[in-house]
């Protein structure tokens, strides 16, 4: 799925990286904790969640993730958004919750990562 | 006197200041550009970058301060992190994926989920860990290119 349908359809805006629109991303996993992220998420994932602090842009960082989603209408500081341009990493901010934005873009075909065998 | 060169390889070194929860990440970042810049392969960078970054974490959330140490080799990656305390009372229990002594402010941070140190054994080849309560932690790890 391509960012630019993403953002269509949780009704979505861009707060970084309006440009890498075309990027594609083959899964999805919803998260507050960076940990889990850390342990479970590969490249070329689109994380959802709702903590807006400067440790998520470098989270996504680390594994070299494409985009973020915060959901629930969270706005991150400015700092954390210029940290995302910096770093080339999308940012969209939708009004949903984390579990309704994740049934949208499952219920549209991105299906979320494989945990031990199991999809997440 | 190349070869020697060779051997010891490239070293990196930062200082990771306990609470600083905005920077935490910085060490990281830099780490995983030099890699980056040197043409390792992707996945070598990738699994450095996480380690690094979980032990950052580590030493900002839970100790007095410390350093993170990286040696680039040619057939290697070593990690050093080493803290100035105050150590962990039960090394074992503290390697078990959901184990935590993180305060809330913490979690609702995004961390102390009890898998930091996990995930440091689990994206590395090597893994060692040494602390004592009331001493110092250092933890080391090693990534073959």
């Amino acid at each position: 799925m391509l960012i630019k349908d993403i953002k269509e359809l949780l009704d979505a805006e861009f707060l970084a990286g309006y440009e890498y629109a075309e990027r594609e991303v083959n899964a999805a996993f919803g998260c507050d904790l960076m940990s889990d992220v850390l342990a479970f998420v590969d490249d070329k994932v689109v994380l959802l969640t709702g903590l807006t602090n400067p440790q998520v842009i470098r989270t996504a960082e680390m594994l070299d993730l494409n985009a973020i989603v915060f959901v629930r209408g969270k706005i991150p500081p400015k700092e954390v958004i210029d940290l995302a341009n910096e770093m080339k990493i999308v940012l969209l901010a939708t009004n949903h919750t984390l579990y309704t934005a994740c049934g949208i873009l499952f219920s549209n075909g991105l299906k979320g990562i494989t945990i031990g065998g199991v999809e997440g | 006197m190349d070869s020697n060169k060779n051997n010891i390889g490239i070293k990196l070194e930062y200082e990771v200041k306990k609470d600083d929860f905005t920077r935490a990440g910085e060490a990281s970042s830099n780490i995983k550009k030099v890699l980056r810049q040197l043409g390792i392969d992707s996945d070598v960078i990738r699994r450095t970058a996480i380690a690094t970054y979980e032990a950052e974490i580590n030493i900002v959330i839970h100790s007095e301060g410390g350093t993170i140490t990286v040696y680039i080799k040619p057939d290697r990656i070593e990690m050093i992190a080493e803290d100035s305390g105050p150590g962990i009372e039960d090394v074992r229990l503290a390697m078990q994926e959901g184990f935590s002594t993180a305060s809330n402010k913490i979690r609702e941070l995004g961390f102390g989920a009890g898998m930091g140190l996990p995930n440091m054994k689990k994206y590395t080849d090597e893994f060692y860990i040494d602390s004592q309560k009331g001493g110092s932690t250092t933890v080391k790890m090693t990534i073959y290119i």
